[in-house]
């Protein structure tokens, strides 16, 4: 096919351009040329970010095949294949996240070997690790269908109801632990955000953002590849997102209830502020929208209140990361521009992988390609921005 | 029984000698204008402070139960049978949660570096080992700093907060706070005005066991979570061949009841 350079294929070029220059300058100059980061500010975006919420965002998988396989509930089925393809992009490039953070990249694997029980960081390594692996293998059967080895195929097959269990207990363990990261912190991290239930809030929040972020990707592909639109599913998996960010809703109110602080949200501060902004985006909106039966069915309607959703639990991520300890330092961390480049070009990979995925393997296996056909309502369709880059990713 | 130092603010003179001792003794670099530095960093593990002609020194307090080592993914900091806290270089990753989980913020990085170190007073732990003090304490010229057994230099500052007790703050920072340090110190002015975070605020409860109390649990719900999530499985999959197994029942029946 021939090459069509358009605006999102040049933003993503460009993405990635800078992308590589500020890796150039990790390796070349260190953390503290490439970043923002200090002594003071130790963990910025790419934990606050590519970490804790890639790893919240890539939650879909652990959820849609437990639901699937586990609770045997069929209607999600149509949702298995895209989602698990989120999941295995999303973990490899949290780890991919982790070359670029960590100090001393190349002794990641010290981790396998100098074991210490006690630290949640470890049991976080481990779970994101085998969770991986685990992911790798559930991916498999896309790979094997296209090269029709059914050999293999019948193996995999043979230890899915394995791999579903060990998904879902490797994920609650680390979903929930990256909570416990935080316990250690109680003097430092701003009281809106410390809390002995973090662990229970980081696992809530990642059932809601997997559940939203399925709604996202369904839509979007949808829209990206022409395919139907599997309404009545996203319908239904919007009923069970409402209960989810219900649920939610109401345990972050005990808490901060239960720890005195229910007068102090209402004050205005800068902590407030952000608090306010999280709160807004996670729960008045996408439970709003998604509170009117009309809404709840159309697929703008679920479609805006997942983007919320998803927005809402990022900033919580980053308030618990980044803002909660701001007063605590005594001044603000911004990133600087080749951090930010470091991962929006991960998150563009991102994009290009899924796009690349769909286009080679069966991901929607009852979709008929027609590339010609595409393009040129998308390039009309300005409002999903990623749409073009990700149909054209493979050319 | 382990050892510890007493910083006692009242002798100090701001002298800054323990700061060259300690540059020395660590191989740092150390001159006018790293002197004239008043915060720690990867090249300046103590700091002597200045504020309206009150002194106070900052250094790892060498917690009884440290944070940083209960944190290390891969185990690179442990206290020793003597008293400091130190840190093995070759087992670092350079994940900072050290850095994060400190609450005197003491773990400094060589952020400039391509094979970046954490940074922070080791407590002499060769020296200590060999019985003698640490450099810092050796140096002093008033004894503010002073090296011994820990226990005994509780007694000793208890002593001279009584025998002097205008002259100081009524509290050993250091004794219980974060489970105690072996870092003790005296102050006449509240240890707060030179960025010590606030004894109420830290508490008495060794950090380790915020995290603690979750990690303990989880070698009782790997296999019981295990089970659960089996037990599911079973039960959703026995009911779906129970269902299939009824069905084809009902057909032949119907097949046979059609056949006479």
């Amino acid at each position: 096919m021939k090459f069509r350079l358009t605006l999102w294929k040049l933003v993503f070029l460009v993405t990635i351009c800078l992308g590589i220059y500020s890796a150039y300058v990790r390796y070349a100059h260190g953390l503290g040329a490439v970043s923002n980061m200090s002594d003071q500010f130790p963990w910025g975006i790419w934990i606050g970010f590519d970490v804790l919420c890639g790893v919240m965002l890539a939650a879909g998988g652990f959820i849609v095949t437990g639901a699937v396989h586990l609770l045997n509930i069929k209607w999600m089925h149509s949702v298995v294949r895209p989602t698990i393809l989120t999941a295995f992009l999303g973990y490899c490039l949290v780890i991919v996240g982790l070359l670029f953070d960590l100090g001393r990249p190349w002794y990641i694997w010290h981790q396998l070997i100098y074991m210490n029980p006690h630290s949640v960081m470890f049991e976080v390594g481990f779970c994101v690790m085998f969770y991986t692996t685990v992911l790798f293998f559930e991916f498999l059967p896309n790979v094997l269908e296209r090269f029709n080895l059914k050999q293999s195929l019948r193996w995999v097959k043979g230890i899915m109801a394995g791999l579903v269990v060990a998904g879902i207990l490797l994920s609650t363990l680390h979903q929930s632990s990256l909570g416990a990261l935080y316990l250690i912190m109680p003097g430092k991290l701003h009281p809106f955000w410390y809390t002995p239930a973090l662990p229970f809030f980081f696992f809530g929040s990642a059932v809601a953002v997997g559940l939203a972020m399925t709604i996202f990707e369904s839509s979007l592909s949808s829209r990206v590849f022409g395919r139907q639109l599997e309404l009545p599913v996203l319908v239904q998996l919007g009923d069970v997102l409402l209960v989810a960010l219900w649920i939610n809703a109401l345990l972050r109110f005990e808490d901060f209830f239960h720890r005195g602080q229910l007068r102090n949200i209402f004050k205005p501060s800068y902590e407030a502020y952000f608090l306010w902004l999280e709160l807004t985006l996670a729960f008045v909106i996408p439970i709003t929208l998604l509170s009117f039966k009309r809404i709840r069915r159309s697929p703008d309607g679920l479609y805006l209140a997942s983007v919320a959703c998803l927005l809402g639990f990022v900033t919580n991520r980053l308030n618990v990361s980044v803002t909660g300890f701001e007063t605590w330092v005594g001044h603000h961390y911004v990133p600087k521009w080749t951090e930010f480049m470091i991962t929006l070009a991960i998150v563009s990979s991102g994009f290009a992988l899924f796009g690349l995925a769909v286009k080679y393997l069966p991901i929607f296996p009852e979709v008929q390609h027609s590339p010609a056909a595409q393009p040129l309502e998308l390039i009309a369709n300005n409002a999903v921005p990623v749409a073009v880059l990700v149909e054209n990713a493979g050319d | 029984m382990s050892k510890a130092l007493l910083y006692d603010a009242t002798i100090c003179i701001g002298c800054k000698q323990c700061e060259v001792a300690c540059a020395q003794q660590n191989k740092l670099p150390y001159s006018d204008e790293i002197a004239a530095e008043s915060v720690q960093s990867e090249h300046k593990y103590t700091v002597v402070l200045t504020k309206q002609e009150k002194f106070m020194r900052r250094l790892c307090m060498h917690c009884e139960h440290p944070a940083c080592a209960s944190v290390c993914p891969v185990g690179a900091f442990h206290k020793t049978a003597e008293g400091p806290v130190v840190y093995d270089v070759w087992k670092c990753i350079g994940c900072r949660y050290c850095m994060v989980a400190c609450a005197f913020a003491q773990p400094k990085y060589e952020w400039q570096s391509l094979n970046p170190r954490v940074r922070k007073c080791i407590m002499c732990p060769d020296r200590v080992k060999a019985g003698q003090q640490t450099a810092c304490a050796e140096i002093c010229p008033t004894g503010a700093t002073k090296f011994g057994e820990r226990d005994e230099l509780i007694k000793e500052a208890q002593s001279r907060i009584q025998q002097n007790p205008s002259n100081y703050v009524p509290h050993i920072y250091g004794l219980n706070e974060v489970g105690g340090t072996s870092v003790l110190l005296l102050s006449s002015v509240p240890f707060e005005a030179f960025g010590y975070p606030k004894s109420e605020k830290l508490g008495d409860t060794p950090m380790p066991e915020y995290t603690g109390r979750v990690m303990s649990k989880i070698p009782d719900f790997i296999p019981l979570w295990s089970l659960v999530l089996g037990g599911v499985y079973w039960i959703t999959h026995r009911r779906e061949d129970v269902a299939a197994a009824e069905a084809e029942e009902r057909k032949l029946k119907h097949s046979k009841d059609g056949a006479r």
